[in-house]
């Protein structure tokens, strides 16, 4: 019997960024990204939602202490990027374009080393309640 | 009488900042919404109007039309944009829920017809916290 169950723990930061290829030339960012790349900014709600899979302690009944989830996720993501311009204020995407797709994977990997190699991990990222991104892909 | 709601988002550009007071008192006041390079939202813009439904068409407006009035006169001025530096009407105030709510009916009542009125701007910031003005 699989005794393995998913525990989610949803977080929200709110965030500036554009989307721009600094190799490109206006015409080409603003072609590729349209408004995305205008050049004073746009900000959206992030909604995330990180996912931990694994069995349940026999003394506790956790699969991991949501609580601590929820403040590692504060400690490790908050401070960096909640009320913050990603492009400019975050080491993280200095060189990196913050499209949903990499910042997914900049949380995931910010995340990860913090919680036990046992469980799963799994983070969905809503840039708006219409778009979402998943990582990593199972 | 009858309420009729259209909704409408956009995605923009921020922060709280008042250009007469010093750094420090910002911070204070603002918290991390004084962020000097901005931070920013997903926009919830819900527009109520009031009035008598027409004999003929059943409709007190036809909403299509309502939402071409808002993405014409808002939502194309405000989307992907940075409140404080790109958007006409929101030059020289604070670029708060509350000023914005405000603005955003100013923009909107020249537009509709007669016998329509304008009766409330509903406006989310984020999920949590909307502001709803009544033009009062």
């Amino acid at each position: 019997m699989n005794k393995k169950v998913a525990v989610f723990r949803r977080e929200h930061f709110n965030a500036a960024h554009r989307l721009s290829n600094p190799e490109w030339d206006d015409a080409t960012n603003e072609k590729v990204f349209g408004k995305c790349a205008l050049p004073h900014y746009h900000g959206h709600n992030y909604e995330l939602e990180i996912k931990v899979v694994g069995k349940p302690n026999r003394e506790t009944g956790y699969v991991m202490d949501l609580k601590e989830l929820g403040d590692l996720v504060k400690r490790e993501i908050h401070s960096r990027f909640d009320h913050k311009n990603l492009n400019l204020d975050t080491k993280e995407f200095k060189k990196l374009n913050p499209t949903a797709e990499n910042i997914v994977v900049v949380i995931y990997k910010l995340l990860r080393p913090h919680i036990d190699k046992k469980l799963k991990m799994q983070v969905r990222l809503y840039e708006t309640p219409r778009n979402f991104v998943e990582y990593p892909v199972r | 009488m009858v309420y009729l709601t259209r909704s409408e988002h956009f995605n923009a550009a921020h922060k709280l900042y008042n250009p007469a007071w010093s750094y420090e008192k910002n911070e204070e006041v603002f918290g991390k919404c004084a962020n000097e390079n901005w931070h920013g939202h997903n926009y919830e813009l819900l527009v109520t109007v009031k009035g008598t439904p027409s004999p003929d068409t059943g409709f007190v407006f036809d909403v299509k039309r309502l939402s071409d009035i808002i993405k014409e006169y808002v939502i194309e001025v405000v989307d992907h944009r940075n409140l404080n530096i790109d958007v006409a009407f929101m030059q020289d105030k604070m670029c708060s829920t509350e000023n914005l709510a405000i603005q955003i009916w100013k923009q909107l009542v020249p537009h509709l017809p007669a016998g329509v009125q304008l009766h409330c701007i509903k406006l989310y910031e984020t999920p949590r916290i909307y502001v709803e003005y009544f033009g009062e």
